[in-house]
């Protein structure tokens, strides 16, 4: 049982949540991720970590309200508890001898690409970003990476943040005029991940994609998360969750992700109902 | 005189029709009647041959003098003195090709049905009984079991009954490793497992359930800054194989151990999981060993037609005959000699058959067994709309990546000497699938106990 420390409603449907986790704490970095249950009937999910505190003993994750589980985690209020919270799993995000990067994030995926250039930012490496969302009121995390980046280009498919235009936009702006990257580090939907990573290829740019797919025990046992990368089977959970996106069937891995959709869909409706009758 | 009946007396069982539809027992055990008839058949011959083919050595014949004579806790006690989880072997050991191999009544006529009076013992003991354990007196030292499947409950309960200070560390929610997750409630239910585990807790075992070692708590830090003096790493079979077909990740295509984790672990079967389960309608399990027959039995208990697709014959079928027999008697279809040669998708990315090469046998391989060979020209389609592949697991490669200096097998194995256990790093030593890659719940065990043993001399000469 983990307590929850505090709870921060980011945006509509996206909250914080700061977690105490002595042991997860301790030795998780960027890019890895965590398991955690809601309840002792509740599903395992996996959500990349957001921010940890050494000396508080704390993780902080970002979740997106999408399912039956996620709505009963945004129920849970500072000094409630979660019934597990397993890791730190998968690999951190490989930063040696990265001197100029750009890292980019789409809607949620923010959230973890919010570490990554927090850590790149604080080893001195120049540290673009590039964050996107559907409108203003979707943003995050906005002041988090002013404060851990080089330069922050914000974009929203409606112009109400930043520049009206999708992430690649900024991107290919930067790239056909001339930028470099010793690598280009992208977190978000996958369709968003797969335009990054077909322009990136294009320029020759090394880039790397934060996959998420669906998961049951995130140790290397279940299988579940398999990908296809370069030909060969990947697992998420141990290879990963972070690959070379020039190599990635993406694909698959979004008709993959659609597996339990109709599924899911009908959990978190009837987990909504459960809530209203509730109140 | 002893019962010189040549069969044994049969095991009650659920109906096949009902069984089929319910995740229920489909063994029932013996009543008292029965195990006392059936003990009555044993010879108590000198030589004892039915230990030397039991992995832990229990005393056999010593219980089952026990069990003809009416005295179940005496049997108990006897058999406790060996096995950490009898309940559980008494169900799931393949004893036909262990102790009840050697049984002299095997000979001529049937053998004596050492497995079932194990389980009715336990049973009893079960029923008749509160979990409870006199603490033993603390020897002061403390170690250390990774991962709470057969081999390290079996090696942590000798560890407490020997007064050490021990911590089983589990990467998941719930303690009980393949126990709880891939064997399932039909064939082992859970109640039986949670009781051994709770017996374990009496004796002062503790449990720390989400720690994965190897990257919440690597091996190192366990010794170095946690004070444990040994580590016994017993943290099971790693990740599915699969056979590299076209088709393979298309929706609707599941490893055993995700069907069976959605299944068991995370209850999939009961109406109201959050955890969700494709069900199917027509289901292939593609491979023919004791995973291959759950999967296709809990398939087949939420409501599919189920294939077994094995590309060698009956004969080679790797899983315990008690297993296939119950698959078929549920009505599980098998189809030997084909092999898979691609999964079809339809235009939605989900399954929708199976392209089948036809096989026949050949000359036999390093196995022993005749080599399948493919019949040219011979193919044919399945139609099917999800498929599980059970072709075994290798390694987790979590603790070897995180341990300096711990050898393992080109295939990922962890090296031990076989007698004791121990590994080329001082102080860890390992047991069960993590070491032979996937094998049985009793060999686990008893690489558990021979872990125990070795630890506990190594501790005691420091």
């Amino acid at each position: 049982m983990n307590k929850i420390l505090a709870r921060q409603e980011l945006c509509k449907n996206i909250t914080l949540l700061r977690i105490d986790a002595p042991l997860v704490a301790r030795k998780c970095e960027p890019g890895q991720f965590i398991i955690l249950r809601t309840d002792e009937n509740s599903e395992r999910i996996p959500l990349t970590v957001a921010d940890f505190d050494r000396e508080e003993g704390s993780v902080t994750i970002i979740f997106q309200v999408v399912g039956a589980t996620t709505e009963k985690l945004n129920h849970l209020m500072p000094g409630d508890y979660l019934q597990d919270f397993a890791g730190p799993l998968g690999r951190m995000t490989q930063t040696d001898g990265l001197k100029k990067v750009c890292v980019i994030g789409g809607g949620v995926g923010c959230a973890i690409a919010y570490p990554v250039a927090k850590k790149l930012h604080a080893l001195g490496a120049h540290t673009d970003v590039i964050i996107g969302f559907r409108n203003k009121e979707l943003a995050i995390l906005d002041e988090a990476f002013s404060a851990h980046s080089t330069r922050l280009i914000r974009m929203s498919d409606d112009g109400t943040y930043g520049d009206k235009g999708f992430v690649t936009d900024a991107l290919k702006k930067l790239l056909a005029g001339g930028e470099t990257y010793d690598e280009v580090i992208v977190i978000g939907p996958l369709p968003m991940m797969k335009a990054v990573c077909a322009l990136t290829k294009e320029y020759g740019v090394k880039t790397i994609a934060s996959m998420n797919p669906v998961m049951i025990d995130g140790t290397g046992m279940c299988g579940g998360c398999r990908l296809t990368v370069g030909g060969q089977v990947k697992f998420a959970c141990v290879d990963g969750p972070e690959f070379d996106g020039h190599l990635i069937d993406f694909d698959e891995a979004m008709a993959r992700n659609g597996q339990y959709r109709e599924f899911e869909r009908h959990a978190y409706e009837e987990t909504c109902n459960l809530f209203r009758e509730v109140k | 005189m002893p019962n010189m009946r040549m069969d044994r007396n049969p095991m009650p069982v659920q109906d096949p029709q009902i069984r089929s539809g319910n995740f229920s027992e489909v063994a029932l055990g013996y009543t008292k009647e029965q195990a006392i008839d059936e003990a009555q058949r044993c010879l108590h011959c000198k030589h004892k041959p039915c230990i030397a083919g039991c992995p832990v050595k229990v005393h056999i014949p010593e219980f089952i003098a026990k069990v003809a004579t009416g005295d179940f806790e005496a049997a108990y006690q006897i058999i406790s003195e060996s096995s950490a989880l009898p309940a559980v072997c008494g169900r799931v050991c393949p004893q036909e090709s262990q102790c009840e191999k050697m049984c002299v009544r095997g000979v001529k006529g049937e053998s004596v049905a050492i497995g079932r009076l194990e389980r009715f013992v336990a049973d009893y003991h079960n029923a008749h009984s509160e979990v409870s354990a006199a603490k033993p007196q603390m020897n002061g030292h403390k170690v250390a079991v990774v991962g709470s499947g057969p081999s390290g409950l079996t090696c942590a309960g000798d560890f407490a009954r020997k007064g050490y200070d021990v911590t089983i560390f589990e990467a998941l929610h719930l303690a009980g490793g393949v126990l709880v997750y891939g064997i399932p409630e039909f064939r082992l239910p859970k109640s039986i497992v949670q009781r051994e585990i709770d017996q374990l807790k009496a004796l002062g075992v503790k449990i720390e359930t989400n720690v994965i070692i190897g990257r919440t708590i690597t091996i190192d830090e366990l010794m170095q800054e946690y004070g444990f003096e040994a580590v016994f790493i017993g943290s099971g079979a790693g990740l599915p194989k699969f056979m590299n077909i076209p088709g393979e990740n298309l929706k609707g295509v599941y490893s055993a151990n995700e069907f069976l984790t959605r299944t068991n672990l995370m209850k999939a079967y009961q109406p109201d999981a959050t955890t969700p389960i494709r069900k199917g309608k027509h289901v292939a399990v593609v491979g023919g060993g004791n995973v291959a027959m759950d999967a296709a039995r809990c398939a087949r208990r939420l409501g599919a037609e189920v294939t077994i697709i094995y590309r060698r014959t009956e004969a080679e079928l790797p899983a315990r005959l008690e297993e296939i027999e119950h698959a078929k008697e549920e009505g599980i279809i098998f189809r030997f000699l084909t092999n898979p040669l691609e999964i079809i998708g339809d235009e939605d990315g989900w399954v929708a058959a199976a392209r089948c090469q036809k096989m026949q046998l050949g000359e036999p391989d390093a196995s022993g067994r005749r080599r399948p060979v493919p019949i040219e020209g011979a193919e044919e389609v399945i139609p099917l709309d999800t498929v599980i592949m059970a072709l075994g697991t290798s390694p987790n490669p979590l603790i070897r990546d995180t341990t300096d200096g711990l050898d393992t097998q080109h295939w990922g194995g962890i090296i031990v000497e076989e007698e004791t256990g121990k590994t080329s790093r001082e102080g860890v030593y390992a047991g069960g699938d993590a070491v032979t890659g996937a094998a049985t719940v009793i060999l686990a065990m008893g690489a558990g106990k021979t872990a125990a043993a070795a630890i506990d001399e190594m501790i005691q000469k420091k």
